[in-house]
């Protein structure tokens, strides 16, 4: 190596350095529109993680090719005389970026698909059961009584208002009166749909307590926009506290 | 030889007598004032009027674009003007979410059935197929006339639609049921001119198919068809195959809205607190299938031909043959083969089997391939150019360096745990249009200034076409781009009022700077439309071949005549034979050149 490339180098490892110690300080210097909300699910941080490998690979690239394009753009630009390469392609570029591409996407594919799997096809068998019945434009929550069972006489019934135990998965049940509608926890990254005449079960478990809000989205008419809900995690003792609070206040 | 005799090599176009014994997509000129500009046969009159009907039309939706984003940022605030416009729908300025559902449906509709499509298969379609093809007109020229006009009685129907009681349809451009098969009269509206655009696409689909097949010029080789006819022809065969499902569907939700039909509505559907006493037995994740096996295929039918468009035109400024045509004619082929087999992918949080939302992952994976074969070969075809920027080549490089956006925001979407989060977010609003407007449109745009020339014989200005591409490219990035950092935040798309909701505090600051960003970029469409408009009088006058290039419309006249060719040309090469070596200092080898060097016909 010559000794002139020396100091360029150095810079750039200094460069380098520079950005990966800044980087994590970078992140939260963010302003609040460039971060993805809190996540307060147990699954939540697959979901955040996988987001953030696409961003990575997808940033990567995006870079890679802006560049080049730039990089063609000034350094072929037009120049009397300039004789262009007359070439039909290559072959061997083809195959590269075909296999490369196709490479990337499968192996993106089947990190997704565990994720996938654990978040919707393996439903816990042990977990809390509720109930939601979204309509225009209000979601009906019911709650297995005393009893611990659904769809029994002493089932406790709330309107818009959500409230579980952390620590501990829940099951709800989906169902739709009129339209669809989607069931939408941003911080617990849940997503899904609640179809008329359809029964969808989805799950997820909290890892904090906290209030949030539920959110319809799927276009339901015109109070769509409006069409929110409340979640409470608390305490399994003050989950208990309030649905027996809610049943006496509901009979009586 | 394809076709040539076929064409009648030397007709010219004052044997009117003769008129009724002419071979296929010859037809004689017209002498009156309706049959030259209005019921016209001619390709390139119909390529126009689409042009006009296209670019009207784009207004309108921009229009509506701006009401719905003066919403977003801020929400109730009253537009006086629009309370004496729209008395029902924004009562003394301020907008009702009825309204506001209006706006968004009516937008998305007409910016992508009204806008989109007609100017990029039916203006350019129309305008450019034959001539590269070195064809006299379309296969069936009266078809093509009542293409357009089927398009017209459609695109009247659903302007219309805003000032019949209850106002235009309100659900979505995807109109899910069961929503749509209750929702006010609008929809009925909606579904009637959608059915008579369909007809009119159809119409457009069977005739460019016969033309591609069966008029090309002697020599004129699928091999040697420039890209755009390629991506063309690609379309037509999805437009044919897809558009029947579309329409199917939608005769079944006219039927289930008005002659009580059950095919989307389940039993013990409960609307507004009564019972539906028509509902039962049907299945509302129907719609969705039907709607996305058309629906996926349509995304492609609104971005190959802009595809295409950048194909012929990077080769065309870089001086050199495009990169890998071959694999770009495949990848093409790919694209359209593989797009039957993705749809699912808007289903995956739909309450769709989970099993199925995996493999639909993996096909979805797969067709990111094909379009990452064509990104590389267009950078392969600047590598080693000699490039000028001239108004079409900027906005076709627009084009490519947005269209990767796009693209790869399309992986997020793709990992069907990452859609459980984003699915019916902004993110999804800010990757179609990264597809749409940084694709589709800019695609548009090129075309646009590439064959005016062609079109009227005139340039329009370079100078105020650079500004126009200068503003829009940064403003549109103003407005679109941060729609993926909203739907970070989980920002639901097609909400009246955000401001609602905890998770969506602290956004209004940005979608104020997005919308003022869309006012630029609606004022600076106005120096588009006033550079088209003054140039038809005012341009500077060109020649034949103003950028030198090789395709077949470029060796006739500008604006060509009544029958294109004087006489039907006869190709020897492939489209992009830009730089020979043995051609020396001449860049540029027309496809009708011979090897000696004169330029010959089908019976010269």
């Amino acid at each position: 190596m010559s000794r002139e490339a020396l100091p360029g180098r150095r810079i750039r490892i200094g460069f380098a350095a520079l950005v990966a110690a800044a980087a994590p300080s970078l992140a939260s210097a963010l302003p609040i529109w460039m971060k993805l909300p809190e996540n307060v699910s147990t699954y939540g941080g697959q979901i955040d993680g996988l987001f953030r490998l696409i961003l990575w690979i997808t940033g990567v690239i995006f870079v890679v090719v802006e560049a080049l394009l730039l990089f063609f753009l000034f350094r072929y630009r037009h120049r009397e005389g300039r004789v262009p390469r007359y070439t039909h392609g290559s072959n061997r570029l083809e195959v590269i970026w075909t296999i490369v591409p196709a490479a990337i996407c499968v192996i993106l594919a089947l990190l997704s698909r565990r994720s996938w799997a654990e978040i919707k096809q393996n439903i816990p068998q042990q977990a809390m059961n509720i109930e939601v019945t979204a309509e225009q434009f209000a979601w009906n929550i019911r709650y297995p009584g005393p009893d611990g069972k659904l769809d029994t006489s002493d089932d406790v019934v709330t309107l818009n208002q959500l409230h579980f135990p952390v620590g501990r998965a829940v099951v709800v049940t989906l169902h739709s009166k009129d339209v669809i509608h989607s069931f939408f926890l941003p911080e617990f990254r849940v997503k899904q749909d609640a179809v008329p005449g359809m029964t969808t079960r989805i799950w997820f478990e909290a890892t904090r307590v906290g209030h949030w809000e539920i959110a319809c989205a799927e276009l339901c008419g015109l109070g769509h926009f409006r069409m929110k809900g409340f979640v409470t995690v608390e305490t399994p003792e003050e989950f208990d506290r309030w649905l027996a609070e809610t049943a006496r206040e509901a009979s009586s | 030889m394809a076709g040539g005799d076929r064409q009648g090599g030397k007709l010219m176009s004052s044997t009117i007598a003769v008129a009724h014994e002419l071979p296929p997509g010859v037809h004689a000129a017209p002498t009156s004032f309706w049959r030259k500009y209005i019921f016209s046969l001619d390709h390139k009159v119909i390529g126009k009027q689409y042009l006009f009907y296209a670019l009207f039309m784009l207004v309108i939706g921009g229009l509506l674009a701006t009401l719905v984003r003066w919403q977003l940022a801020w929400p109730g605030r009253p537009i006086g003007f629009m309370g004496k416009l729209a008395p029902e729908g924004m009562p003394n300025g301020v907008m009702l979410p009825e309204f506001y559902n209006s706006l968004f449906t009516m937008h998305a509709t007409i910016m992508i059935f009204f806008a989109i499509m007609p100017i990029l298969i039916g203006a350019f379609g129309n305008f450019v197929v034959p001539l590269q093809i070195g064809a006299r007109d379309m296969a069936f020229p009266t078809l093509n006339m009542l293409s357009f006009w089927t398009a017209v009685p459609g695109a009247i129907l659903i302007i219309w639609s805003f000032f019949i009681t209850g106002g235009a349809a309100q659900g979505g451009w995807t109109s899910y049921a069961p929503l749509s098969a209750v929702m006010p009269r609008g929809q009925t509206i909606w579904l009637i001119s959608l059915l008579v655009l369909g007809i009119s696409s159809l119409l457009t689909a069977v005739n460019f198919i016969t033309t591609i097949i069966n008029l090309r010029a002697p020599g004129m080789t699928f091999f040697r068809m420039p890209l755009t006819v390629w991506a063309l022809f690609i379309t037509a065969v999805l437009l044919l195959l897809a558009l029947p499902v579309l329409s199917g569907a939608m005769i079944m939700l006219l039927f289930d809205r008005v002659l009580g039909t059950t095919f989307f509505l389940p039993r013990g559907l409960v609307v507004s607190g009564q019972a539906l006493t028509n509902a039962g037995g049907g299945q509302p994740l129907l719609w969705q299938h039907l709607f996305w096996f058309f629906g996926h295929p349509e995304v492609y039918i609104m971005i190959l031909p802009a595809m295409g468009i950048t194909s012929e035109i990077l080769p065309v400024f870089s001086r050199k043959p495009i990169f890998g045509y071959r694999a770009m004619a495949y990848s093409i082929m790919g694209i359209a083969g593989l797009g039957w087999i993705v749809w699912g992918h808007h289903m995956f949080q739909s309450g769709m089997n989970p099993i199925l939302g995996t493999t639909f992952m993996i096909s979805t994976m797969v067709i990111a391939v094909p379009s990452a074969i064509k990104t590389f070969n267009w950078l392969g075809t600047l590598w080693g150019g000699n490039i000028t920027f001239t108004t079409p080549m900027l906005n076709a490089l627009s084009f490519v360096s947005m269209f990767v956006i796009g693209g790869l925001s399309g992986i997020f979407m793709a990992s069907t745990p990452v859609d459980i989060y984003i699915h019916d977010t902004y993110f999804i609003v800010g990757h179609i249009h990264y597809v749409l407007f940084g694709g589709s449109l800019f695609g548009a745009f090129a075309g646009l200034y590439f064959w005016y020339p062609k079109m009227f014989g005139r340039r329009m200005s370079e100078t105020w076409g650079k500004v126009h591409w200068a503003i829009t490219f940064v403003a549109f990035n103003c407005v679109f781009f941060p729609m993926h950092f909203l739907g970070m935040r989980g920002m639901q798309r097609r909400i009246y009022d955000y401001t609602q909701y905890a998770h969506l505090k602290g956004l209004q600051p940005l979608n104020q700077f997005m919308t003022i960003s869309l006012f630029v970029l609606g004022t600076a469409q106005l120096i588009l439309v006033l550079n088209f408009f003054l140039s038809m009088r005012r341009g500077e006058r060109v020649g034949p071949n103003p950028w030198k290039s090789n395709t077949l419309e470029w060796q006739t006249s500008s604006p060509p005549p009544h029958e294109n060719f004087s006489e039907i040309p006869v190709v020897y090469r492939g489209p992009y034979e830009y730089s020979a070596p043995e051609r020396g200092a001449d860049d540029h080898w027309p496809q009708n050149e011979p090897p000696t060097g004169r330029p010959a016909t089908a019976h010269g």
